[in-house]
């Protein structure tokens, strides 16, 4: 494919133009993306089947791709900020017309580790796939997730250590959260190089997330579960 | 040729390095959140004791405490603006060490990474880089440091900028990477990337190498990848084994035997200056120290040889073997 050529992407028909948003998401092309959400609005498409058929959908290719060693983390930003370029025009319109929202996630790194890269990798590809998330940042005591878990509608809490000292303080917050009855009512997700699945287990979470991929693919089933279960 | 580094290598034929800074400071007390840095005016004494212990278990040269003293990082400590002066605080302690030692010692001023994300997807810019790492390697140097070394980027970007920020100041200097996903950096980056990036650099470093990672036996093959293709001296770095949540508590399995092992292979494989990383303790080094100095540099190991003697890859490829790396199949004519 040496001949290049300009694509119009007006000129393209909704499916095409659907996978032509993978491929540029892929390659990390904001514009082309912006352009391509306001195109298919104008033919009338949902807010929501535009964030999910064509996003969501080319971030979870991003996502394998990032997970299977095809592509690294400065791939994945540069696809994470062209997905921005797309909600920041859909995020209203989504508010307007009550869309379903995926999830919400609380994030942040624990009391005594100041490392945030993992952190930061995993918000922006959990709001590539659609959730919202807030970040709390570094070094945060127990009384800062519990706090803003009180105070807003989450489903999710992710935390992140990197240090083998700092690990343990994952279960400080987790064994509170059991105290104050409130465990069952969210999804624990741990995550950050030194930890493992053992780990994980060992203290009470939901789940151990290797990578910033596989944080976003289990939040995504516990989302199915909760819906299932709410319908149930 | 001038620097003192160059001139051990040339004269020894191998240099033993040192082993864990944080995992000492940790045993010393250090509380975890805090920055070690502090310690370098704060408790003087329990950082002379860390690189006291690498100059009696043996090592030639001594990395200083300040991996995390530079601006973007003490900026978590609102201590942006001590870099300098907790960086030059670092080396002043480590000459003092050094030069009480009967043996030559070399001190090498540590410079860690920023934490913050460079190139095209990120926010910190090559100018505020190469700024940062200039303070920190004036304040290095300005304490008494023989040379500069750079330890665990991931990124070529923020390797470049080290290296200007460096060359502004106009010292000798080491600098490695660490391979910690799949053979390569978080960033992509695999072995002979780094060969490649690091011959056509300006202002070069005098020897490069891989730090930190995953096991020995990945940080071994990234090793042989940088020898098959450089005639520059490489460093080994690799941690104490793999961290192992026991009872409540961390620790590392690799035994003073198994880095002593390393140490050997590491050689063999065509590192010419050989330490630890986080978990390495005095009593691996010495262990290392009298392996290295009892044994003759062995035939270059197979890869086979090396997962048999410290345990399999964590990936079955480095992304440097002649299979492409995958490409997915694009409908675009945009690329």
């Amino acid at each position: 494919m040496s001949d290049e050529q300009d694509i119009i992407l007006a000129d393209l028909s909704d499916e095409e133009l659907t996978l032509q948003m993978h491929d540029d998401l892929y390659d990390g092309m904001k514009e082309e993306i912006a352009e391509s959400v306001n195109i298919l609005l104008g033919r009338g498409w949902m807010p929501y089947d535009i964030l999910t058929k064509a996003l969501v959908e080319g971030m979870r290719i991003v996502g394998i791709d990032f997970r299977d060693g095809i592509l690294f983390v400065p791939e994945v930003l540069l696809a994470a900020n062209a997905m921005k370029g797309g909600m920041f025009i859909l995020k209203p319109l989504l508010a307007e017309t009550g869309a379903p929202r995926l999830g919400n996630m609380l994030i942040g790194t624990v009391k005594g580790d100041i490392h945030d890269i993992g952190k930061n990798l995993v918000t922006m590809m959990m709001e590539g796939a659609g959730f919202e998330v807030k970040d709390l940042g570094i070094n945060n005591p127990v009384e800062n997730y519990l706090q803003e878990l009180e105070s807003g509608e989450y489903d999710i809490l992710g935390m992140s250590a990197l240090l083998t000292t700092t690990m343990p303080y994952m279960k400080v917050v987790i064994d509170t959260m059991v105290e104050k009855g409130m465990r069952d009512d969210y999804v624990v997700m741990v995550g950050g190089a030194p930890l493992n699945e053992e780990f994980s287990k060992a203290i009470g979470a939901d789940a151990y997330c290797r990578d910033a991929a596989v944080a976003v693919e289990t939040a995504k089933e516990f989302m199915a579960k909760k819906h299932n279960q709410m319908v149930a | 040729m001038n620097d003192k580094l160059s001139q051990m290598i040339a004269e020894k034929g191998f240099v033993l390095a040192d082993g864990a800074t944080g995992t000492s400071l940790f045993n010393l007390g250090l509380q975890a959140g805090d920055p070690p840095e502090f310690w370098n005016i704060d408790e003087p004494e329990k950082i002379r004791a860390i690189y006291q212990g690498s100059v009696d278990a043996g090592s030639d040269l001594f990395l200083t405490n300040s991996f995390g003293s530079n601006s973007s990082r003490l900026k978590l400590h609102n201590s942006a603006s001590r870099a300098y002066e907790l960086s030059k605080a670092a080396a002043t302690l480590g000459r003092e060490v050094a030069d009480k030692s009967k043996r030559q010692v070399l001190v090498a001023g540590s410079i860690g990474p920023t934490g913050e994300i460079m190139g095209d997807a990120g926010w910190l810019s090559h100018r505020d880089a190469v700024s940062m790492f200039q303070v920190t390697a004036q304040g290095l140097i300005d304490g008494g440091a023989d040379v500069l070394w750079v330890e665990t980027i991931s990124s070529p970007e923020e390797y470049n900028a080290a290296a200007e920020g460096i060359s502004k100041v106009g010292a000798p200097w080491v600098g490695t990477m660490s391979f910690d996903t799949a053979g390569r950096t978080m960033m992509g980056t695999t072995s002979k990337d780094m060969v490649n990036m690091v011959k056509d650099m300006a202002y070069g470093p005098l020897a490069f190498g891989a730090n930190c990672g995953v096991g020995a036996s990945d940080l071994l093959r990234t090793v042989l990848g940088f020898s098959e293709n450089s005639d520059r001296p490489i460093v080994a770095k690799g941690n104490a084994g793999i961290p192992k949540y026991v009872d409540g508590h961390i620790h590392y399995d690799g035994t003073p035997e198994v880095m002593a092992t390393y140490a050997l292979l590491a050689r063999a494989c065509g590192a010419s200056i050989i330490g630890g990383c986080c978990g390495t303790m005095p009593a691996h080094l010495k262990a290392m120290r009298k392996a290295l100095d009892g044994n003759p540099c062995g035939e270059k190991p197979t890869l086979k040889q090396i997962s048999l003697a410290l345990g399999e890859f964590s990936s079955k490829s480095d992304g440097t073997g002649d299979e492409a790396r995958p490409e997915r199949v694009r409908r675009g004519k945009r690329k």
